[in-house]
């Protein structure tokens, strides 16, 4: 985005984000603990209660593709020897530490002393952290998170991430930080997590206005960035979010739509809803397919991976550790096909959408299976249709932008023709 | 008249299909496709105009002449009109490689080189300018539509007598392959009427004097009519590098099921293989596209393989599918990587395996792929519709109804003769429809 394009708080999420990896850089030298875990189920308040940092290495991965160096990290990792179908992330951020381990910002990551396994239900997940044991040298403590196969989070699946929890991750910490588990300062954190996902879930929901004054996928990955992160459970994250939106309150009542690439969208044409993660090293590129057609993407399941917040969910500080369990156990990827079918259907119907589309990359099979069967289903419920491309989370050679395009216009056109722009036989 | 028209930029072929206003097919136009987007869509519409034209003769012409003399008169004219649109070409090549023999690369041999070329070309527009028996003009139809591949075909047969030590096949071939391009990319001069004109006042010495003035008459007539443009829509690979406003310019995906629709209306699965893409489309009852699957960035087992295939065996594309068809026991092919076609054709035929049986297993393997797609784009429905240009393929298209019958039970399997064009007629289509309208507006 241009300078000009930026919102307030848009320099203030840069100004968070800088300031993170400004403490990441100095964390040897103050003292503090490091702990890399994944953003899918992170228990981001329980680690910041014990003044450790956190590192997502899944963020650094697409932050390196987004910057364009995700290609290097990929060959060098190829190089050590992981193959061309392993997952992209696992082997940009490999590449990226035998490269140096130089993060967004220009500025060397510490090493992990402690890797927090949260989320286990994608089994990748297990094998990379594996792979960082071996690199760092460092212990793992894994908080094994069991998927909602029927659909629901029963007692004793709540009973079983709690005990992990007490069991496992808080010895844990306290044998790394030193210092006891202190619970009414998780309970402080997770009071101001609540504060902010209240604000975060209205902006998201803002998109129900037509035209919608933001897009929930591509500037939606920037609007959870702050809550899916290092952030969560923060004073930052609370004026983040309160900030982001009033000014997205403020372009509703101005009737705005979404700021693009390309400056503020003037005629939404096309409203979508977007099943699956981006691509990140053709981002801007990308996104372009969409705004320069006027598509809008109203609601995105990608942007709940770190937590399903607009059903109802808010973390309670009156019930610490019960409510890191329903998190970690609610985001997306734990999801059921069945659950995550039902929540397309419902974005459908409730942002008022013309069509879903499926972003299958290739990289994640724990996202993508089962896609295609989610899509005819949900076709099949709303009469709304549906639309296929495939990308990659980091490896631009899995990124052919004149096959997405096609695709992307294609689907579009087919769209306005099914709703009649063009209903007519033309034979007379 | 109003004519409608549609331009399909492929990534081998251009091809634009002109409609009158009651959506029936006047014209139809194919040419190579080139790095200059713009000309091979200019190219393929003057041909569409071309044969819109003789369409319009025929139809003046079943208004006085009986059936037998009709056929022998639109023969003899299209055939004359084709002979004096390829002197012209001919003519250009002339220059062009006089052209290029005055390079600095061929200066140690340019005179020897320039004489042996002049003689070369001068021959085939001797060959071209003699009149042909009634039975050579039949089979002349049935050869290469492109200038490119007929010139081609005689200039290298030629080159190999009109070499010697001096001055090389190689050589001759060279200025050849530069020459050529130069040709493909001049628009002839010539207008259609000055075209037509002489090719009339050859063929009507074939005839006595009362016929000859009625063709005369028929031919005024068809030429009298005046095409008006009512509009071009563009689609396509190249589409986006067409110069059209945004809103003329639509997906091949609509357009090949729009125009699949109209040629079978019961259609409801349509299959296309093209050079880099194949797509499986499902349509609904108005030919309105409502699921579809392609590709991804991976091109392996669209046409563009069959063509590297065929270079490799140095065969032309259109030789594949018969030699398959003669398979008594196909070998099993699962790759269909375009990269890797060559090395393993070349495996195969060391290891002793037939040349028709591993063609027959290359088609199956691109069929395969095909099905897969169409698996995913929700199945084949009946009727099902293939189109594109390895529609034409036999083997393609038996491994294809062999498959469907295997995973989906009987079909009815559309293949139209102009399936190539299907794209193009789906975009002329849009054309008319937004004309309809407009005026309704």
């Amino acid at each position: 985005m241009t300078t000009v394009d930026k919102e307030p708080s848009m320099v203030k999420q840069k100004e968070m984000i800088g300031a993170h990896f400004d403490r990441l850089s100095t964390a040897r030298d103050d003292g503090k603990k490091v702990v890399y875990t994944f953003v899918p189920g992170n228990l981001t308040e329980l680690l910041l209660s014990f003044d450790v940092l956190p590192v997502y290495p899944e963020i650094n991965a697409l932050q390196s593709a987004m910057r364009k160096k995700s290609g290097d990290f990929i060959t060098e990792a190829e190089r050590l020897g992981h193959s061309e179908d392993v997952c992209t992330y696992v082997k940009c951020d490999i590449g990226m530490k035998h490269k140096g381990n130089i993060g967004p910002t220009g500025q060397v990551l510490p090493k992990p002393d402690l890797l927090l396994l949260s989320y286990t239900g994608c089994f990748t997940f297990l094998k990379w952290f594996e792979l960082l044991r071996e690199e760092y040298q460092c212990p793992v403590v894994l908080l094994h998170t069991p998927y909602q196969a029927d659909g629901e989070i029963t007692p004793s699946m709540r009973e079983y991430m709690i005990k992990q929890i007490k069991s496992e991750v808080i010895p844990a910490l306290e044998k790394l930080t030193g210092r006891a588990f202190d619970e009414d300062r998780l309970r402080e954190l997770l009071k101001l997590s609540a504060r902010a996902e209240d604000d975060m879930v209205s902006v998201l929901q803002s998109a129900k206005h037509r035209p919608s004054p933001i897009d929930a996928y591509f500037g939606g990955v920037y609007y959870i960035g702050p809550m899916f992160t290092a952030f969560r459970g923060t004073q930052g994250a609370v004026d983040y979010y309160s900030l982001l939106r009033d000014e997205v309150e403020g372009r509703v009542a101005r009737g705005e739509g979404p700021i693009t690439p390309d400056g503020p969208m003037t005629t939404e044409k096309y409203r979508l809803v977007v099943e699956g993660p981006p691509n990140w090293t053709d981002f801007r590129e990308f996104w372009k397919m969409f705004s320069d057609e006027g598509a809008v993407v109203v609601a995105s399941t990608y942007t709940k991976v770190g937590g399903v917040y607009d059903f109802g969910f808010r973390h309670d500080p009156h019930d610490p550790l019960g409510t890191l369990a329903d998190y970690c156990m609610g985001v997306y990827t734990n999801r059921s096909l069945p659950q995550r079918v039902s929540m397309l259907e419902h974005y459908v119907r409730e942002y008022g959408a013309d069509g879903v589309l499926v972003n299958s990359v290739k990289s994640c099979n724990s996202f993508s299976a089962g896609q295609l069967v989610m899509l005819r289903e949900v076709e099949k419920r709303t009469g709304i249709a549906g639309g296929f491309i495939e990308t990659d989370l980091v490896d631009a050679r899995y990124f052919s932008a004149a096959n997405v395009k096609n695709r992307i216009e294609s689907y579009l056109q087919m769209i306005q023709q099914k709703r009649g722009g063009h209903a007519q036989e033309a034979r007379p | 008249m109003r004519t409608f028209t549609g331009i399909d930029l492929g990534s081998t072929t251009t091809k634009a299909v002109m409609l009158d206003e009651d959506g029936q097919i006047l014209g139809r136009g194919i040419t190579n496709s080139r790095s200059n987007y713009d000309l091979a869509a200019t190219i393929a519409k003057a041909e569409a105009h071309v044969s819109a034209r003789f369409r319009l003769l025929s139809r003046e012409l079943e208004k006085t002449e009986p059936a037998a003399t009709l056929e022998k008169f639109l023969t003899l004219i299209e055939v004359e009109f084709r002979r004096q649109q390829s002197l012209e070409q001919l003519r250009l090549l002339a220059d062009a490689t006089a052209r290029e023999c005055e390079h600095p690369r061929v200066a140690r041999i340019k005179d020897a080189l320039i004489e042996r070329v002049a003689a070369l070309v001068e021959h085939m527009i001797q060959a071209e300018a003699k009149p042909a028996p009634l039975m050579v003009v039949k089979e002349e139809k049935k050869t290469s539509d492109f200038f490119r591949d007929r010139a081609a075909s005689q200039y290298s047969r030629l080159a190999e007598t009109h070499a010697d030590a001096r001055v090389t096949f190689d050589d001759l071939m060279s200025i050849f392959d530069k020459a050529i391009i130069r040709v493909e990319n001049t628009e002839l001069k010539e207008s259609f009427q000055d075209l037509m004109l002489r090719a009339l006042s050859k063929v009507s010495a074939r005839f006595d004097e009362t016929t000859a003035q009625r063709h005369r008459t028929a031919v005024q007539r068809a030429l009298d009519i005046e095409l008006l443009n009512g509009g071009v829509i563009g689609t396509g690979y190249g589409r986006q590098r067409l110069p059209f406003p945004k809103q003329d310019i639509r997906s091949e995906i609509l357009c090949h099921g729009l125009g699949a629709h109209h040629q079978f209306p019961a259609t409801r699965t349509v299959l296309d293989i093209g050079g880099q893409d194949t797509k499986a489309i499902q349509v609904d009852d108005r030919g309105i596209v409502t699921s579809f699957q392609m590709n991804d960035r991976c091109a392996a087992g669209c046409g563009r393989y069959l063509g590297y295939i065929a270079d490799e065996m140095s065969l032309g594309v259109h030789e594949l599918g018969p030699i398959a068809m003669q398979s008594e026991r196909r070998v099993k092919i699962s790759s269909t990587c375009t990269v890797f076609a060559g090395a393993e054709l070349r495996d195969r035929l060391s290891n002793g395996q037939r040349r028709e049986d591993i063609l027959a297993g290359l088609h199956r393997a691109i069929i395969l792929r095909a099905m897969s797609l169409l698996a995913r784009s929700g199945g084949v429905l009946d009727e099902f519709t293939f189109t594109g240009g390895v529609a034409n393929n036999e083997a393609a298209v038996t491994a294809l109804r062999q498959l469907v019958d295997e995973n989906y039970g009987a079909r009815t399997v559309n293949i139209s003769a102009g399936s190539i064009y299907t794209g193009a007629l789906g975009a002329a289509l849009f054309s008319l429809r937004a004309a309809h309208e407009q005026a309704a507006a």
